[in-house]
C-alpha cells in the first residue's frame, strides 16, 4: 500500500506550504499542489514509515488522548526538573536501565522514543532490537526493571492503537 | 480582548522562567546526561509556552506559530537523543552519582566478541 | 502592560543566554558545548518570536523558522561527526 505513504506525505507537504504562505489565492494552491505531488512522488520510495498508519475511528480517539497524556507528562517533567535544579542539594541518583517494547513499526518506535525523552526524569540513549535503553534521573525503588517498564507501558497502550 | 493579550503575555513570561530554569541546570548538572535532561526539557517546554503566548497575543500569527512549535516538539528530543548516543559512543564518562549503566554491559561485551573474533 | 511583561521575559532570556556560555565557555567535552549551543538556539526562537511582536512584522517568524531548522541539521551532522558514521 504505497498510496497510502504517499497521500499521507503529500497532505503534510500542501498543508505546511499553505500556512507559509498564509493565503488562499488560486495560483498559490496551484504551485502547492503541483510541489506537493512532485516531492511526495520522488521520495515514495523511502516513506515507507506512514504506511502503518491506521485510519480507523478508534484510531482517531486514541490520537487525543495520546496528546492529552503527552501533554500532562510533558508539564509534569518540566516541574519536577524544575524542583531538581533548584534545590540546593541536587537530589539525583542517576543511571541507565532497559526496556523491552512490543511495538514492531519503524513510526511508533519513534514516537515512543520521543515521548520517553519528554516525559519526567528520562531519556531514551539507544534502541538495539527491541530492546530500549533509558537514562533515568532519579531511579526510584530496588526493582529497576519493573520501574523501567512501567515508564514504556504507559504509551504503549496507546501507540499500540495507533501503529501496531 | 484587553485579558486575553495579558494571558497571552504571562504565558510568555512564564515559558521565559522555564528557559531560565534550563539554564541553571545545564550549569549546575553533574555530567553530560543529566546536563542534556535538563537542558532539553525545560527549553522545550519554554520555547512553546513563549510561542504561543505571542500567539494569543497576535491570533492571526496562530497557525505559523503552531507549525513552528510542532516542529520545536519534534526535533528537539531528536537532537537530544542523537547527543546522547555520541556521548555513550565516544565514552564520555558518567559522574561518580551514577548507580549502574546496563547500555555499557550489554554493547561492551558485544565489542569485546567482535575484537575477539578478529 | 502587555509590553511590560513582555520586557520582563525578555530579561529573563537575556539572563539565561549569559548562563548558558558560562557553561559553552567551560564546558568539560564537546558534547557540553554542543547541548549549550542547542540551549541557546531554542531560546533563541522564542526571542525571535517576541522580537516580531515587538516590531510588528510577522516575517521573523519565518527567520527562526529556519534559524531552528538549520540548528537542528548542524547538531545532527556534528554527532555523527562524533560517532565515526558520516
Amino acid at each position: 500500500m504505497k498510496i497510502k505513504g504517499i497521500a499521507v506525505i503529500f497532505i503534510l507537504l500542501l498543508s505546511t506550504w499553505l500556512v507559509l504562505n498564509h493565503s488562499l489565492q488560486l495560483p498559490i494552491i496551484l504551485i502547492g499542489v503541483g510541489l506537493a505531488a512532485f516531492l511526495s512522488l520522488i521520495m515514495c520510495d523511502k516513506c515507507s514509515v506512514f504506511n502503518e498508519i491506521k485510519f480507523t475511528p478508534k484510531a482517531f480517539l486514541y490520537t487525543f488522548l495520546y496528546i492529552g497524556v503527552f501533554i500532562f507528562e510533558l508539564f509534569k517533567s518540566n516541574i519536577d526538573i524544575a524542583r531538581r535544579v533548584l534545590s540546593p542539594k541536587l537530589p539525583i541518583n542517576p543511571g541507565i536501565v532497559k526496556a523491552e517494547t512490543i511495538l514492531q513499526s519503524q513510526m511508533g518506535r519513534l514516537i515512543l522514543a520521543n515521548s520517553i525523552t519528554l516525559t519526567p526524569g528520562t531519556f531514551t540513549i539507544d534502541i538495539i532490537g527491541n530492546t530500549l535503553y533509558i537514562h533515568c534521573v532519579n531511579i526510584e525503588g530496588d526493582d529497576m526493571e519493573q520501574y523501567a517498564q512501567n515508564i514504556v507501558r504507559k504509551f504503549e497502550k496507546y501507540l499500540e492503537v495507533l501503529y501496531g | 480582548m484587553e485579558y486575553l493579550k495579558i494571558t497571552g503575555a504571562v504565558i510568555t513570561l512564564i515559558g521565559a522562567i522555564f528557559i531560565l530554569f534550563a539554564s541553571i541546570g545545564i550549569l549546575r548538572m553533574p555530567d553530560v546526561y543529566n546536563r542534556i535532561q535538563a537542558g532539553t526539557k525545560a527549553s522545550t517546554l519554554g520555547s512553546i509556552l513563549g510561542l504561543f503566548g505571542i500567539g494569543l497575543i497576535h491570533p492571526d500569527w496562530m497557525l505559523k506559530l503552531l507549525l513552528l512549535i510542532m516542529f520545536v516538539l519534534i526535533s528537539n528530543p531528536v537532537s537530544s537523543h542523537v547527543l546522547g548516543r555520541a556521548a555513550h559512543y565516544i565514552k564520555v564518562p558518567l559522574s561518580d552519582l551514577t548507580l549502574l549503566d546496563k547500555l555499557e554491559e550489554d554493547t561492551g561485551s558485544e565489542t569485546a566478541e567482535k575484537e575477539g573474533d578478529k | 502592560m502587555v509590553n511590560l511583561i513582555l520586557t520582563i521575559a525578555l530579561l529573563l532570556i537575556g539572563l539565561s543566554f549569559i548562563l548558558v556560555v558560562i557553561r559553552f565557555i567551560i564546558g568539560e567535552t564537546v558534547i557540553d558545548r554542543v547541548v549549550a549551543l542547542d540551549l541557546l538556539t531554542v531560546s533563541s526562537i522564542g526571542l525571535i518570536v517576541m522580537l516580531a511582536h515587538f516590531f510588528g512584522r510577522a516575517i521573523y517568524i519565518d527567520v527562526s523558522l529556519v534559524y531552528g531548522i538549520l540548528s537542528f541539521i548542524g547538531v545532527i551532522v556534528i554527532a555523527k561527526y562524533l560517532e565515526k558514521s558520516l
